[in-house]
């Protein structure tokens, strides 16, 4: 199952695998959001939009919708 | 004299940039407006040792040269243009050590356009906290360039700030990262097209959808050396450039940086799980939003009636202390009050950006972003509008220049335009006295029928503005590129004096830009109110006393009273008042009530004041006037002026029209252009005049 920033519960951790580039806004890239990179989901708005993420140690918040479009590899926690 | 050296102060967002340049520059520092936009731009000068000096420009907080709003469009069209008369000698980049990798993502593309570049390290202070360490001079060779850690809240680092700016010619301009090798083959041709350009430049200019002063993008794409490549492809190569800066800056940052991952658990995630929290994070944001409320509400009003009593007394000094005549009456009828109705909206604004600055310094306000954004973002709005829409139902005035910190110029304008609609404290007088006049005084199922009332005008306010800005977020058609990300700043202690600055700062701008227009319109609405022509007017005092003349009755005052209520509906103000009865009468008002409309545009307050003078009542007692006004007769429809139907039309009338001048002076300062603050004054007084006439037909 494609699995993406959006399925991540809160304390949950994921590797960013490639992604398609188009619709991902530069400025997330810029921020620190590149395949590779370790990201925490911190905190969900009610509804869970936006997220509150660390993203290779950068804080961010992003809504839903951008979350949807980045895949990411699930870290398990006791593994 | 020695030349001054310019100095482009540039950094991420929360890196502690201002408070960098508020310690170069003390209070020495002056904001204005970039020409023809609304982006703030401040500059300052600072004192360097050996009696030399620079010109601090603290360009607007971006985290990369790929611009994505105006603000940072601001910072790449300077530092592309060498003919500007800002273009830096030395670029300052102000980071912060906890976000140090993505920071110097920028710094490596200051330092490829070839200028030379500075790398502060901010919050030097906090490192040993954090466990991190830093090999300066290993960074300072990689980086190729002068590197300084400061601190601007404990005020270190900032003399060897200075001295890196004096003896900028000995920093390399050589720049760090080669961006041509993300494609080789596009950049070749790109350099054979134009061998005397700096390549990076030229690939700026090719991605940014900005103006640039000496290079013509059209030029460059229409040359027929290279085909231009697809907005597709060019985002493409964006990504790559993106990832190869990491790449160079993670290979830096491994030699010479160490963070001891054992530090403590922070305050931040401890913080966050209760100020973001679902039910207490709201709870909180309330409280703090009750809390300003109740600040600009209350707590202003006793700086306000100060000033109030102030000017009153100046005001009647004046006309005691200088020679009777027309020029006396001017400074003490017109001047003094005008510029009264200027220093009045000083403690609210002071209080609002008291906040405000708090908010912000201390990093809460991301938090509200994240937390408001879902609801707000349905009705076009930001996150961040949700403080100037509570503030607007103290004052519109403050309530606008808060939303200087929304990002996005569209959800910005849309706050802007509808802030005017919530409940602001001026209408408070109005909605009383009608109140007080056609609502009757008894409960409701435990409710009081006129409090209910009160309560409706303030829902219905605020419900118009969400749904004003919901339409607004329709129609307009701005491009708005912006996307939502938003960082979340680790909080931190406001700076005292970083606070103080910008509540002065807001101050003055305040006065000195909206305040001119203020006092222009207020001499305007007083020379209206005070003069009149042919002999009613410059008669006044006979006729009324002749009129009066077997009464024997009438007192010295009521004479007076009389009067002053015959010279106002002689007054230009007053044959304009009657003049646009036929236009009211459908409304239900008479030309009384369209004198106290047209004068209130000074501010809705005065509707009160008005209808005193005209009814020759002489006093502000709200009971007097009330008994005066419910005493009316409607001169087309006979029986009593003030009915449910007239009062309900009147209260609808001031909930929706843009009766302030003020407002009207402070939009044209934060939009730059008549335009909006025009359209605010057409559209709101329709809508106000359309959805009192239906009240007042359907209720009659």
């Amino acid at each position: 199952m494609k699995r993406t920033l959006a399925d991540l519960k809160r304390g949950e951790r994921g590797i960013i695998k490639e992604f398609s580039e188009e619709n991902i806004p530069l400025k997330l890239l810029e921020m620190g959001c590149l395949p590779g990179n370790e990201v925490e989901m911190l905190q969900m708005a009610p509804f869970r939009d936006p997220m509150y993420l660390n993203i290779n140690g950068s804080h961010l918040a992003i809504r839903r919708e951008i979350a949807l479009l980045i895949e990411i590899d699930l870290i398990s926690l006791h593994g | 004299m020695a030349k001054q050296i310019n100095v482009a102060l540039i950094g991420n967002p929360n890196t502690g940039k201002t408070s960098v340049f508020n310690q170069l520059t003390g209070l020495n520092q002056k904001v204005g407006n970039y020409p023809g936009i609304t982006v703030e731009k401040k500059e300052g000068i600072c004192k360097l040792p050996r009696g030399l000096k620079a010109h601090i420009l603290d360009l607007p907080g971006t985290y990369s040269l790929n611009a994505s709003s105006l603000d940072e469009n601001v910072v790449i069209e300077l530092l592309l243009n060498k003919s500007d008369k800002d273009y830096p000698d030395v670029a300052v980049v102000v980071s912060d050590v906890e976000n140090l990798k993505r920071n110097l993502l920028l710094f490596t593309q200051i330092k490829d356009l070839g200028i030379p570049t500075i790398l502060v390290i901010n919050m030097a202070d906090r490192m040993e906290r954090k466990g991190i360490s830093l090999d300066v001079d290993l960074l300072e060779e990689r980086l190729n360039t002068k590197v300084v850690l400061v601190s601007a809240r404990k005020n270190t680092g900032i003399d060897e700030l200075k001295e890196a700016i004096i003896n900028y010619r000995h920093i390399s301009d050589e720049p760090c990262v080669n961006a041509s090798v993300i494609a080789p083959e596009y950049f070749d041709r790109l350099r054979k097209a134009f061998p005397k350009q700096s390549l990076y430049k030229l690939w700026l200019v090719i991605t940014q959808d900005v103006n640039f002063g000496n290079i013509n993008r059209k030029e460059i794409t229409n040359s027929d050396h290279f085909d231009t490549k697809s907005h597709t492809e060019l985002k493409k190569l964006q990504h790559k450039e993106t990832i190869l800066r990491y790449q160079f800056i993670n290979g830096v940052l491994k030699e010479t940086m160490k963070v001891d991952a054992s530090s403590a658990k922070d305050l931040r995630s401890r913080l966050d799980r209760i100020l973001t929290h679902k039910v207490w994070g709201y709870t909180i944001f309330f409280g703090i939003l009750l809390l300003i409320f109740q600040a600009i509400y209350s707590w202003s009003s006793y700086p306000m009636d100060l000033i109030d009593e102030t000017f009153a007394f100046l005001s009647e000094w004046t006309k005691t202390t200088l020679p009777a005549g027309a020029f006396t009456n001017l400074i003490a009828e017109g001047i003094i009050p005008g510029l009264g109705g200027i220093v009045i909206f000083i403690p609210q604004i002071a209080f609002l950006f008291f906040f405000i600055s708090i908010l912000e310094e201390t990093g809460y306000m991301s938090r509200v972003v994240f937390l408001m954004d879902r609801i707000m973002r349905k009705f076009g709005l930001s996150g961040k509008s949700v403080v100037p829409l509570v503030s607007g139902t103290a004052c519109a005035i403050p309530a606008v220049m808060a939303t200087r910190n929304i990002e996005s110029w569209k959800e910005r304008l849309i706050t802007i335009l509808v802030v005017p609609f919530t409940t602001c404290s001026a209408r408070l007088p109005v909605y009383l006295i009608i109140i007080a006049l056609v609502i009757p005084d008894r409960a409701v199922w435990g409710f009081n029928l006129q409090g209910l009332t009160l309560m409706l005008l303030y829902l219905l306010g605020f419900g118009v503005a969400i749904g004003s800005a919901w339409i607004l977020n329709l129609i307009l058609n701005i491009k708005n590129r912006s996307h939502f990300v938003i960082e979340m700043p680790n909080y931190k202690l406001p700076m005292g004096k970083n606070i103080a600055i910008n509540v002065v700062e807001k101050t003055k701008s305040f006065v000195f830009g909206a305040g001119k227009i203020i006092l222009a319109i207020s001499i305007i609405l007083w020379v209206l109110a005070s003069y009149g022509p042919g002999d009613n007017f410059n008669n006044a005092s006979e006729i009324v006393s002749e009129q009066y003349d077997e009464q024997s009755n009438i007192t010295e005052d009521e004479l007076d009273e009389e009067i002053a209520s015959f010279k106002l509906k002689n007054s230009y103000i007053g044959i304009m008042g009657r003049g646009i009865e036929p236009v009211v009468a459908p409304l239900g008002y008479d030309w009384k009530i369209g004198i106290a409309i047209i004068s209130s545009f000074a501010a809705r307050e005065v509707f009160v004041g008005t209808l005193a003078t005209i009814y020759s009542v002489g006093s502000d007692e709200e009971e007097t006037i009330k008994n005066r006004m419910a005493a009316e007769i409607n001169p087309i429809l006979g029986g009593p002026l003030f009915t449910f139907a007239s009062g309900v039309s009147l209260l609808l009338f001031y909930a929706f029209a843009m009766q302030c001048m003020s407002t009207l002076a402070i939009v044209k300062k934060e939009t730059n252009t008549w335009k909006w603050p025009v359209l605010q004054l057409v559209v709101m007084t329709l809508f106000a005049y359309f959805v009192a006439l239906a009240a007042f037909q359907l209720l009659k």
